[in-house]
């Protein structure tokens, strides 16, 4: 009996906890002026990259990054972020050396490292390819709220995915978001604003 | 100028398929597609969209329900839009309907027909053949130019605003 009730007395402890932590990062958010709460975008991350080396968001620590998702079946919006990722590279120039360009496939079944390279080929050099098993990509999908949907086809399927950019500052704490198709310049200001963060 | 008077003898002449290498419009039965197009692909990359306008001068409404293009082992007709940042794509299983009068306007972020499993990448500076099946018209031969990578339109060869 008194066993139940400790059960019980435990979740109203644990939820009370959830919710409290919740409104406190809530209320932090919203001191802070931030137009999405910084804390619950990003998080922890480990997955492989296109040259089948890991990395974690432990290892970007000190250096500010850009992170989007997608996957290489993808005829339109994938490739055209992408191009408009390497427009915005080459404008930054130097500048881009200081931070980091992350497009994690949310497809991995088919988005090996290999074909990632492949496909990253075209593209700016400095763009890493990021894949994994289904679940490291669906925790690195989840810290960023990164939200997909399996399509199914006659022959096959694809992807409904969300198409933001995220940009995390040096500290690893959210800083903007870049829409799709926001214009090169805009996207090149707010990629400086991220590196400037001391 | 040309274009016109061309896709107008194609008009003409054609019952089945008949068109000259420069015609960027084919007609057949109540259907015409203006300017079919599709994009250099990235490397690797094993889908690609084709894009076009249809016309239908017809009496009676029709459907594109499939294609072929040489490169593709697949070949569906998508519809795609944008959701508050959610890139959302399906197949049209029932094919795209064309109206009596209507011409529908197949685009990048609109509908595409999808060439998929591609055996190799889409390269600049080819036209490449292919075909289209509709309910009543039939199979249409067309030809598609090849835009550049993330191009928005046929004719442009800057992608950016």
């Amino acid at each position: 009996m008194t066993g139940a009730i400790g059960h019980r007395t435990w979740i109203a402890l644990s939820l009370f906890a959830i919710i409290s932590i919740g409104v406190g990062l809530a209320a932090s958010a919203w001191r802070r002026d931030a137009p999405l709460s910084a804390p619950l975008i990003g998080g922890p991350f480990a997955l492989t990259n296109h040259e089948g080396k890991r990395l974690t968001d432990k290892d970007l620590l000190g250096q500010p990054f850009a992170i989007s998702f997608g996957f290489t079946h993808c005829p339109d919006v994938c490739p055209t972020s992408l191009l408009d990722l390497s427009a915005v590279i080459e404008k930054l120039g130097p500048e881009a050396a200081k931070m980091r360009f992350l497009f994690v496939s949310i497809d991995p079944e088919r988005d090996t490292p290999e074909q990632l390279k492949l496909y990253l080929s075209s593209f700016n050099p400095n763009i890493t390819g990021l894949t994994g098993t289904l679940d490291e990509v669906k925790v690195a999908g989840k810290a960023y709220r990164a939200y997909w949907q399996r399509i199914p086809t006659s022959d096959g399927y694809t992807m409904n995915h969300s198409t933001f950019t995220y940009l995390i500052d040096r500290h690893g704490k959210f800083h903007s978001l870049i829409a799709y198709q926001q214009p090169v310049d805009t996207q090149v200001a707010a990629m400086k604003r991220v590196i400037a963060v001391p | 100028m040309s274009k016109k008077i061309n896709s107008l003898a194609v008009a003409v002449v054609a019952i089945c398929l008949s068109f000259t290498a420069a015609a960027r419009d084919f007609t057949m039965g109540g259907i015409k597609i203006e300017q079919p197009w599709t994009r250099v692909t990235p490397e690797g990359a094993k889908v690609a969209g084709g894009f076009m306008k249809i016309t239908n001068t017809g009496k009676q409404a029709d459907t594109l329900v499939g294609g072929t293009f040489p490169l593709a082992a697949v070949f569906q007709v998508h519809q795609m839009s944008m959701d508050g940042g959610v890139m959302k794509m399906s197949e049209l299983a029932g094919g795209l309907e064309i109206a009596p009068g209507a011409t529908v306007e197949l685009k990048p972020g609109s509908y595409h027909v999808m060439f998929m499993d591609l055996k190799q990448p889409i390269k600049a500076a080819e036209t490449i053949k292919g075909s289209l099946i509709f309910k009543k018209a039939g199979t249409i031969e067309i030809e598609y130019t090849v835009a550049p990578l993330g191009a928005k339109d046929p004719g442009r060869s800057d992608a950016k605003h």
